[in-house]
């Protein structure tokens, strides 16, 4: 069946070169994770990678790894799906693509610019940079012209759906486009807050303007942003996972009306939760904290819904292709295709990463774990598997639409995600253990000091996580290098596999496609959880210039 | 104005979802405003750079307020260090800790309990502990401070209380 629209040659160019960016940047970033849980091991290669000017240390490592993977990979990789949901959902191009171009470009100049200062070993404050550590101005400009430009792709986004809604008076936007518009809505909300540290606080300071800042309400306004950062990597897998996966699967998507239900409650709850970060903070109040923690588990709400609406679909594609009984229907969905494979397997692990979502959110509970490996245990099952695993999954389908040319090494790709499912689930039981017993994260625990020897057994199990997700993420780069430059040219174009609806689209309630009073609704609540917490650390700043020296 | 259709199954999915939640939420309530197993909170904001010039900060450490049963921990880090490293508290007293930065950003987590604060330069951190076993509990910087990092630990030796201060 030939796809009902097609993208021109510049536009696949335009969104190759995100996905492009992405994947280069998971290339190198990637080879320092498993350097980290090496040296948990007792497998300690820092000194050699020293001495070959690749890392100067474990920090640097640790900050290449978390910048160019939960960031750069993420949002590139983000910014180029979405793009093609545009244009392919709303079956029209953008309306300015010069101005969505641009946007990137200012994306890749951040991109450079801070790269240049964390290759330097200019820059190892790590990817939460937080002061007084200071990195030279030009890293947190680069950062702030990242953001800039993600903001302006997703304006070219606006005004794209903004004409199609005038063209199409009445018809309910398409879900895949809809959504798209949500995740870079959520994403200008989220980045305000990061925006306001850069631009007020770290760059003046970082420049020598002003003397000092107050750390506390820096870190309050990084975790404005660091929270909703999640859920603008995890949107797009959604996306994938209500309008692509239930076709992929051979089913329908079994509601569209709760889909996009489920978006709208992330745009309101996802942003004024920022404090379940900081519930062992001095500086905010136990009772705010409290209503962090209220907050962040209705936005688990959104979260069981989209687990339901997937399982439920999912089912009917598993019994469309035959299979009977209660769990029938799940043996017989297609796990040897990698394209459906990975996000299966995605979504197994996030039901682990939901849990510990929880546990993390869930105020005096965070005490035990603030902090200790049991986070990045945590987001290696979020952002690490759930999203990464369906991004590996989308790419095997829209690297070939773009390039013209066939997935390579099928196998290889299929082998591939299995691998990754497996370090991870390795990887990240093993952190969470240690998390438990009190092993801090951001450390090389090869080398500290205090650890006692019962932890012995589980460092080696990271060790072990490492070397199988070493790997499987270079089988994956060879597999995108090849199906985008080497591989056989395809004989006809890669079938868009857009999830048909089982109720009809138009039944989807008016207010269900209504931006405004969805966007009042979140600008409010986030100015209720946040003023009175900023008017009470503003008003008592304590600015403090931090050491003038290098630590790293 | 058309209206929402949930499917029955959905309905009843979500609503188990959200008195599950709603649990959670009350529980954790409970445990922190009325058991007390509650997060740090703030004690002062004072200069980290004039530490040494206040009398409590001068000289931190261990201080006695009813004995056997009321002790104050003043404790700094700073790269890459805590101030003091060895803590010495009776088991059974309960133990207020005052934790402050002098430079930088630093984590404090004593394993085995749940003491854990972000030490924030600038900010004073208030939490409080019983320690009913005597033994040795090691607390560790949990925030990456610098190359140091991964060596800034110490230790708190909670001896029987008739053993104290001998």
């Amino acid at each position: 069946m030939a796809n009902e629209y097609t993208l021109t040659r510049a536009e696949k160019r335009f969104i190759g070169w995100h996905i492009f960016v992405a994947v280069a940047a998971l290339a190198i970033g990637s080879f320092f994770g498993p350097m980290q849980a090496f040296n948990y091991a007792g497998w300690n290669f820092y000194p050699q990678l020293k001495k070959l000017h690749i890392a100067q240390s474990y920090y640097q490592g640790l900050t290449l790894h978390g910048v160019l993977n939960a960031v750069v990979w993420t949002t590139f990789f983000i910014l180029g799906f979405l793009t093609f949901n545009m244009i392919y959902g709303l079956k029209r191009p953008l309306k300015y693509p010069k101005l969505n171009a641009f946007g990137f470009w200012m994306m890749v100049v951040g991109l450079l610019l801070a790269a240049f200062y964390i290759l330097a070993n200019q820059a190892s404050v790590l990817y939460t940079f937080y002061p007084p550590m200071k990195a030279p101005w030009p890293f947190y400009l680069g950062l702030v012209l990242l953001v800039v430009g993600s903001w302006i792709e997703g304006y070219g986004f606006y005004f794209t759906l903004h004409q199609w809604k005038k063209d199409n008076p009445g018809v309910r936007t398409p879900f895949i486009a809809f959504a798209s518009v949500a995740t870079m809505v959520l994403w200008q909300l989220a980045t305000l807050g990061v925006a306001i540290e850069a631009l007020f606080m770290l760059l003046p300071w970082s420049a020598g303007l002003v003397k000092g800042i107050d750390i506390q309400l820096a870190r309050t306004f990084f975790w404005w942003f660091g929270h909703p950062l999640v859920y603008f990597w995890l949107l797009p897998a959604y996306i994938s996972w209500y309008g692509y996966l239930p076709r992929q699967a051979g089913g329908k998507l079994f509601s569209d009306t709760m889909a996009r239900l489920a978006f709208w409650l992330f745009i309101l709850l996802s942003v004024p939760v920022g404090f379940h970060h900081q519930f062992v903070d001095p500086g905010v109040a136990p009772g705010w904290k409290y209503i962090h923690a209220l907050l962040t588990l209705s936005v688990v709400i959104p979260s069981l819904m989209t687990l339901f609406t997937v399982v439920a679909s999912l089912e009917y594609a598993g019994r469309q292709r035959g299979g009977k009984g209660l769990m029938g229907w799940l043996a017989a969905l297609p796990w040897d295709d990698p394209i459906v494979a990975s996000q299966l397997l995605a979504g197994i692990l996030f039901i682990f990463g939901g849990f510990g979502g929880i546990v993390n959110a869930s105020y005096n509970t965070n005490l035990i774990l603030h902090n200790t490996a049991w986070v990045p245990g945590h987001f290696h099952l979020t952002v690490s598997t759930a999203v990464t695993l369906t991004f590996m999954g989308i790419s095997f389908w829209l690297v070939p639409y773009l390039t013209g040319r066939e997935l390579c090494c099928r196998k290889a790709a299929l082998v591939q995600v299995y691998l990754w499912f497996i370090g991870m689930a390795i990887f990240s039981q093993a952190m969470h253990s240690l998390g438990l017993l009190g092993a801090p994260r951001r450390t090389p625990l090869g080398e500290a000091p205090y650890i006692p020897p019962e932890w012995s057994g589980l460092l080696l199990r990271v060790g072990i996580g490492g070397i199988i997700l070493l790997v499987a993420v270079y089988m994956y780069i060879w597999i995108m290098a090849h199906t985008a430059f080497f591989a056989k040219k395809a004989a006809k174009e890669v079938e868009i596999q857009v999830a048909e609806a089982m109720t009809d689209v138009q039944a989807v309630p008016e207010w269900l496609d209504a931006w405004k009073p969805w966007l009042v609704g979140a600008v409010a609540l986030l100015v209720i959880a946040y003023t009175p917490v900023l008017i009470d650390l503003i008003s008592g700043m304590m600015p403090v210039a931090g050491p003038n020296i290098k630590l790293w | 104005m058309s209206s929402l259709h949930i499917d029955k199954h959905e309905k009843r999915w979500i609503t188990i979802s959200i008195a599950l939640l709603a649990a959670f939420a009350v529980l954790i309530g409970v445990a922190g405003f009325a058991l007390g197993v509650q997060v740090p909170t703030l004690d002062q904001k004072i200069d980290p750079t004039k530490l040494d010039q206040d009398p409590v900060w001068s000289n931190p450490g261990v201080r006695e307020l009813v004995p056997g049963k009321k002790y104050e921990v003043y404790l700094i880090a700073q790269t890459w260090q805590f101030v003091p490293r060895e803590i010495v508290v009776p088991a059974g007293a309960k133990v207020t800790f005052y934790v402050t930065s002098r430079d930088i950003q630093h984590g404090f987590k004593v394993l085995n309990t749940d003491l854990n604060v972000q030490v924030i330069p600038g900010y004073v951190g208030k939490l409080s502990y019983t320690f009913d076993e005597p033994g040795e509990y090691k607390f560790i910087c949990t925030e990456y401070c610098g190359l140091g990092h991964a060596a800034m630990f110490g230790v708190i030796k909670v001896v029987p209380p008739e053993e104290y201060g001998k």
